[in-house]
């Protein structure tokens, strides 16, 4: 709760900010459409305006600047406009009993935060079992590491249709296995890097602690290793969902997916529909928000549990 | 495990020294050069002593501690423990060592943290339990088994930590400045108890401090050490009684012992 104030006031800022930036991002079709409707704008002509800034003509037509915040594409639509789309594609079509119709976006979320569930349960799973070689094993070390590094330099969004691509070739069907995989090649890497560093965590005297009781190398895992990295394991899962989450949403907007709000935003920027896409992103942010927040209790009952002081 | 400790302390039953150096030196490999943490050092502890080694820092207290429980290997000379090899003793179980730092583990409760080297010398629950509650009671923490580290003070997470040494009940216990970040008043009551737990338990103990009344007050041989390289300088058998009530502090004994170390100390010094 305490983390409340703060939250919200970044919030207000953005959709401050947000709300000022409709002005200048919308005042070419709004003046397109007042002069369409007889009102006299300063310069006439919608090819004259090009050459001129968007202060400038806010500047001359001050008017008009207002028709930018009631368009029916806008290039950049109001917090209000997104507000009342997204409300419309969720709440209203619960309303109305159709939450699973393919016009609402609960049910593409539905769709994204399943195949995140399943990338990131991958994706954290590879990422955990490489933690565990890397630390044991000094050749793993060596030429492990540098590949998951390498790994991530090559953009995924490139890597996406090739994929799908290939997981069609060798016959899977349907969507969900490649975007799985997708969103795990983005989610094991901080899992990878935070539970190398939390397994390297005990200090040398504990690990000499257990020496002087000659555990063996499993048990000093177990009783030593494993536990000391928890901390580490639930802060690197917080950026792991999210960017599973990511993954997900990238390996659902190459052509041909139709649920999923990846696909959703595709689909809007083809149909010219800004305030669908507006709309999916919200519900995508939203969707990070509790997948993050779930994690982040997760991570709060557990240290407390295990005694771990935060 | 039992069985192995039987034998060991059937070997030595006829001989009385429980940790013997011959020659012992350690030369550490640096990107310095080399350094002699240890040279040729002769020791003999003998079953039942309290060996307090002190001398100013870097004089190789801690490495010869750590050679004696095998988490050091020397580079010349012989020691060995129980009358065999560090290694062996160390897998014999046959002695139990307190880091500078308590180093509880924070997800466990202090009976927990207690109970790790039992559980990992695969000892039943039951008699975990009952160890867990004997020596919870040699150092006075009884009642806070259930409660975790961050919850008990600096001095009573020390005294958890020796616990823990103490719980599979090795005849040695080696505890390298255990006390050395505690305030004053906590100390003198750990050392109070320390000597009253090795009264009842019959350890051999071997001790770093740097502090002199502490090694004074706890021992019946003094080490001294001087550095660079790390030797033994002087050995003190003290004249103390085994009795040692707080102010024997302030007898002339105790005094005149102080200032044979302190001596020691300054001579060790003015050698390099
Ligand atoms: N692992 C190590 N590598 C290199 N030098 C070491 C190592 N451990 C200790 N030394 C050096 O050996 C000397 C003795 O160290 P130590 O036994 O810790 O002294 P003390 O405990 O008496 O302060 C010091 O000069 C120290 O720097
Ligand atoms: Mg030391």
């Amino acid at each position: 709760m305490r983390n409340l104030v703060p939250i919200l006031t970044v919030l207000a800022a953005i959709v401050a900010i947000w709300w000022l930036a409709v002005a200048p991002m919308n005042i070419r079709p709004a003046l397109d459409i007042a002069e369409r409707g007889g009102a006299v704008v300063v310069p006439e002509g919608s090819v004259e305006r090009r050459d001129v800034s968007v202060w400038k003509l806010m500047l001359d037509n001050r008017e008009h600047v207002a028709v930018g915040y009631d368009l029916k594409r806008p290039r950049l639509p109001t917090p209000t406009q997104v507000g009342e789309e997204f409300w419309k594609t969720t709440g209203a079509m619960v309303a109305k009993g159709r939450a699973w119709s393919k016009r609402s976006l609960i049910y593409h979320a539905w769709v994204t935060l399943q195949s995140t569930l399943w990338g990131f349960l991958l994706g954290t799973t590879v990422g955990i079992v490489g933690a565990v070689a890397i630390v044991y094993s000094r050749v793993m070390d060596r030429s492990v590491m540098p590949w998951a590094i390498i790994s991530q330099t090559v953009p995924i969004v490139a890597l996406a249709p090739m994929i799908i691509v290939v997981s069609n070739q060798v016959g899977i069907e349907g969507r969900g296995v490649p975007k799985a995989i997708i969103s795990a090649y983005l989610c094991f890497f901080p899992v990878l890097v935070s539970m190398v560093k939390g397994l390297r965590s005990p200090t040398e005297q504990q690990l000499d602690l257990l020496k002087t009781y000659s555990a063996s190398g499993l048990q000093s895992f177990l009783k030593l290793r494993l536990p000391a990295s928890v901390p580490y394991l639930f802060t690197a899962l917080k950026i792991g969902i999210a960017a599973a989450l990511v993954g997900t949403i990238v390996g659902e907007l190459p052509t041909g997916a139709i649920s999923g709000l990846g696909a959703r935003i595709l689909i809007g920027d083809q149909f010219g529909t800004p305030l669908a896409i507006w709309s999916a992103l919200i519900c995508a942010a939203i969707l990070a928000g509790i997948l993050v927040t779930v994690i982040d209790i997760m991570q709060r009952v557990t240290l407390r549990k295990m005694g771990f002081v935060s | 495990m039992g069985t192995n400790n039987k034998t060991i302390r059937e070997v030595e039953s006829g001989v009385s020294s429980v940790i013997s150096a011959k020659n012992l030196s350690l030369t550490f490999q640096t990107n310095d050069g080399p350094v002699h943490a240890l040279k040729d050092v002769n020791l003999e502890i003998n079953k039942g002593d309290f060996v307090s080694f002190i001398g100013p820092s870097g004089c190789g207290k801690t490495t010869f501690l750590r050679c004696m429980a095998d988490l050091e290997q020397p580079t010349a000379g012989e020691i060995t423990v129980n009358g065999v090899s560090p290694a062996e003793a160390r897998k014999a179980r046959a002695y139990g060592y307190v880091f500078q730092h308590a180093g509880l583990y924070p997800w466990r409760t202090i009976g927990g943290n207690i109970r790790l080297p039992l559980e990992i010398m695969g000892v039943d629950k039951a008699e975990q339990d009952k160890s867990v509650k004997e020596v919870l009671e040699l150092v006075h923490l009884e009642g806070f088994e259930k409660k975790y580290p961050w919850q008990l003070s600096g001095g009573m997470q020390q005294r958890a930590s020796i616990a823990r040494a103490l719980a599979f009940h090795a005849d040695i216990l080696l505890m390298d400045e255990p006390f050395g970040a505690l305030d004053e008043i906590v100390r003198d009551h750990l050392n109070e108890q320390l000597l009253e737990l090795w009264a009842r338990t019959n350890k051999t103990i071997g001790f770093v401090t740097h502090s002199i009344p502490e090694a004074v007050y706890l021992s019946t041989k003094i080490v001294v050490m001087s550095p660079r390289p790390g030797r033994i300088h002087d050995v003190i058998e003290s004249t103390l009684p085994k009795e040692r009530p707080l102010d024997i502090r302030d007898s002339p004994e105790f005094i005149e012992i102080s200032h044979r170390v302190r001596d020691g100390l300054r001579a060790g010094h003015e050698n390099d």
